[in-house]
């Protein structure tokens, strides 16, 4: 079944005769009217429909963003849930837009894959998730355990080269569905969980007593989650990677959904450039002057939809940390819009 | 008359066909067209495919072989850590697919026998039983079968700590099956040897009884006596270097067991899953070839004497096995296919190596023709040996 998706992009690779790229993404989104978005579909607070079908996340977010930037309305997205495995090449198969799934910037990625990283919207790093009963305290002393981990990530390699480099021994147990995943997980057939710090939260919040589980300490990796897109499509990945970085801005300059009216009638001049009162940022885009004020007025500022999806008040508890604004100690930082 | 007027002219002019109206030519023609279509089709796809890689700027070619693979697999036939290469890492999903594939057939084949003749069985029960299995086994969905046998491991069985210990040295626990193995000793090289030195033994010794039987009408007791020579020799061999018994029982160190054999759960759900699905198909198969033997010929060799043995092993199934191999082959070549399916419960086989593979460097095309290679090249392979033995059985006309 896989194999046959697979296969189909694959197939999808050789029947595009060079129509979809080489900086047509934002033309063919417009004519479609809606963008289509790779998410992850079973990710608790990034990608996952709540139960009433909404869908519901940070990378959901990110993504609505996109499409409050282009169409003034954040509901204009087709969510295309992926695997690990099926995401990068759905995208490369022109399959879909713009891939959100808590997807890591690497160097290999970003060239040989043949894709473009925008801002990151999570920095994150790896963990580990055990259950409490094991009574191990750190990373270290996880020599010769079984570690659950989804296939063809950065997570998989990481923490081969964490145990080989600490001369430890481990048996890998890999399996494509995230569900599935978890549910080995939970039964006890791994020791541990490992993946990103904020999965191994959301993960956590799902398990059938959550308080059962406890996440080590040790984060053994640098893993920036951002949105994706094809390379060589820098209109479509300039409107992608401002898109977040508004969010950002936005949080820095206090404007967020509920006073971005009040704010329109600002007379601080960078304000005025944000939302569009003074013309200028829209156009160099390609997009409506009241981009900004869209994204922010339909979807939020960044920290309303990091507090929204995955903040201390959700069930993943999680701080701001590396997240918070430069101002604030975080790594969060926008260039000026001007 | 109008059609003894075509006839008589075309018969006159044998020689003058123009060469385009020629039957023969114009068919040669139509072939050099369509292969030459084909082939111009192939070499857009490819060009075209290229260009758009290219444009996208996606690494092509196999160069990724080399490259250090850096993730590790969970089981493996061979020694395999993530600073091997990728060439390594596909092959290690090679030999695992070869495994489960290859002791799966072999399981199937005997457990779906067994089930047709069940099937046929004048046991009231025995027949119903082997009914309800084969009606239930095939109409659900293997991969769902697939899904059950593997929480059936993680969620019914205890953890390492608790393990179920049916009998000494064997653990059940939801890491798999472990079980003590004899511990290596220099004399079973010797034991291995002698083992194949009985089966050449017991291959001429049959040869040699048929061609007495055919001479003398003597009955050889040729089942008992190979069956001694194979399993004996070796027995004997072992209690004349000392019976060495020592076993490599596994224990519980740290979070798993170490030492012994291990069969993880992935492995055994996916063969547990491929053989019961596969088996009830099998036994269709089966019992169809049976029945394909008429009724008159059991009677004859009843009314000849025969033992309901004999009339099994020397008349039907000889001639039941013309019809079942065919089908078989296909069946075998579904359990193939099948065990791909490991992707689902997480079992390292060649498709799951190659998809993680596609995932880190990207290179889709290549994977994905990859994995149609070997899968071709399996199911020739199997597809071969199975005609070869279609042959050596067929009926021979005398």
């Amino acid at each position: 079944m896989r194999l046959f998706k697979l296969c189909l992009v694959v197939a999808i690779v050789f029947a595009m005769s060079g129509v979809a790229f080489a900086g047509q993404t934002f033309d063919s989104v417009k004519a479609k009217g809606f963008v289509q978005v790779g998410v992850n579909g079973d990710l608790f607070g990034f990608g996952k429909p709540d139960e009433k079908g909404v869908w519901r996340g940070l990378d959901v977010d990110t993504a609505r963003a996109v499409a409050a930037a282009l169409f003034g309305d954040p509901g204009k997205v087709k969510f295309i849930p992926l695997t690990s495995v099926q995401r990068f090449t759905a995208l490369q198969a022109g399959e879909i837009d713009l891939l959100c799934r808590n997807a890591t910037q690497t160097l290999g990625r970003d060239t040989e894959l043949g894709l473009d990283f925008a801002q990151v919207n999570y920095y994150d790093g790896q963990g580990f998730l055990v259950p409490k009963k094991l009574k191990i305290k750190t990373a270290k002393g996880l020599d010769g355990a079984t570690v659950c981990v989804l296939p063809g990530t950065t997570t998989e390699l990481n923490v081969a080269d964490y145990f080989r480099t600490n001369k430890m021994k481990m048996k890998p147990v890999v399996i494509e569905s995230n569900a599935e995943l978890n549910k080995a997980f939970f039964a006890g057939r791994c020791d541990c969980l490992t993946s990103d710090a904020s999965q191994l939260a959301a993960v956590r919040s799902v398990a059938p007593n959550p308080d059962d589980y406890m996440i080590l300490p040790d984060i053994i990796s640098k893993e920036p989650l951002a949105p994706a897109v094809r390379h060589g499509d820098n209109q479509w990945k300039d409107i992608v990677n401002y898109s977040v970085l508004a969010m950002i801005e936005a949080e820095e300059l206090g404007i967020t959904s509920k006073n971005v009216d009040e704010m329109l009638k600002s007379t601080n001049p960078v304000v005025m450039r944000f939302l569009g009162v003074t013309s200028g940022n829209g156009k160099a885009l390609g997009l409506s002057e009241k981009w900004a004020y869209n994204i922010i007025k339909l979807v939020g500022n960044y920290s309303e939809i990091f507090e929204r999806n995955v903040g201390v008040n959700t069930p993943l508890k999680l701080e701001r940390g590396l997240n918070a604004l430069w101002k604030d100690g975080g790594i969060m930082y926008s260039p000026p819009f001007k | 008359m109008q059609k003894s007027n075509n006839s008589n002219s075309t018969g006159n002019a044998e020689q003058k066909i123009p060469f385009l109206n020629d039957p023969k030519i114009r068919s040669i023609i139509y072939q050099i067209v369509t292969i030459c279509m084909v082939g111009l089709l192939g070499y857009y796809l490819f060009t075209n495919t290229f260009e758009n890689l290219q444009r996208q700027s996606i690494a092509t070619g196999f160069g990724f072989i080399d490259k250090e693979a850096s993730f590790e697999i969970g089981e493996s036939l061979i020694s395999y850590s993530s600073a091997d290469t990728y060439g390594k890492a596909l092959f290690v999903g090679v030999l695992n697919t070869i495994k489960v594939a290859f002791i799966g057939i072999l399981i199937t084949v005997v457990l779906g026998t067994f089930l047709g003749i069940a099937r046929l069985s004048t046991n009231w029960l025995v027949s119903k039983l082997a009914a309800v299995y084969i009606e239930v086994m095939q109409d659900i969905p293997i991969l769902l079968q697939l899904f059950f046998w593997y929480s059936f491991f993680y969620d019914i069985l205890p953890s390492p700590r608790g393990a179920l210990e049916p009998v000494k040295g064997v653990f059940m626990s939801n890491r798999g099956l472990v079980f003590a193995v004899p511990e290596w000793h220099p004399a079973f090289k010797y034991m291995i040897a002698v083992f194949i030195a009985g089966c050449v033994a017991a291959y001429f010794l049959r040869k040699w009884a048929k061609k007495r039987q055919e001479k003398t009408g003597q009955i050889f007791p040729l089942f008992l006596c190979s069956t001694a020579i194979i399993l004996g020799l070796p027995l004997v061999t072992w209690l004349f270097s000392g019976a060495p018994h020592k076993m490599n029982v596994p224990e519980l160190i740290g979070f798993n067991f170490q030492g012994g054999l291990n069969m993880s759960p992935e492995f055994g759900a996916l063969l547990l899953g491929l053989v019961l699905y596969t088996a009830a198909f099998v036994a269709e198969i089966v019992r169809a070839g049976i029945q394909a033997v008429s009724k008159g010929q059991t009677e004859a060799a009843m009314a000849i004497g025969l033992k309901p043995g004999q009339i099994l092993n020397l008349v039907i199934l000889p001639q039941a096995l013309r019809v079942i191999i065919p089908p078989l082959t296909s069946q075998m070549l579904n359990l193939t296919k099948n065990s791909s399916l490991a992707v689902a419960i997480g079992f390292p086989d060649f498709v799951s190596v190659v998809s993680t593979t596609i995932n880190q460097t990207g290179q889709a095309i290549e994977g994905i023709s990859m994995i149609m290679v070997v899968y071709l090249f399996f199911s020739l392979l199997t597809s071969l040996f199975m005609n070869w033995y279609n042959k050596k059985i067929a009926l021979v006309e005398r």
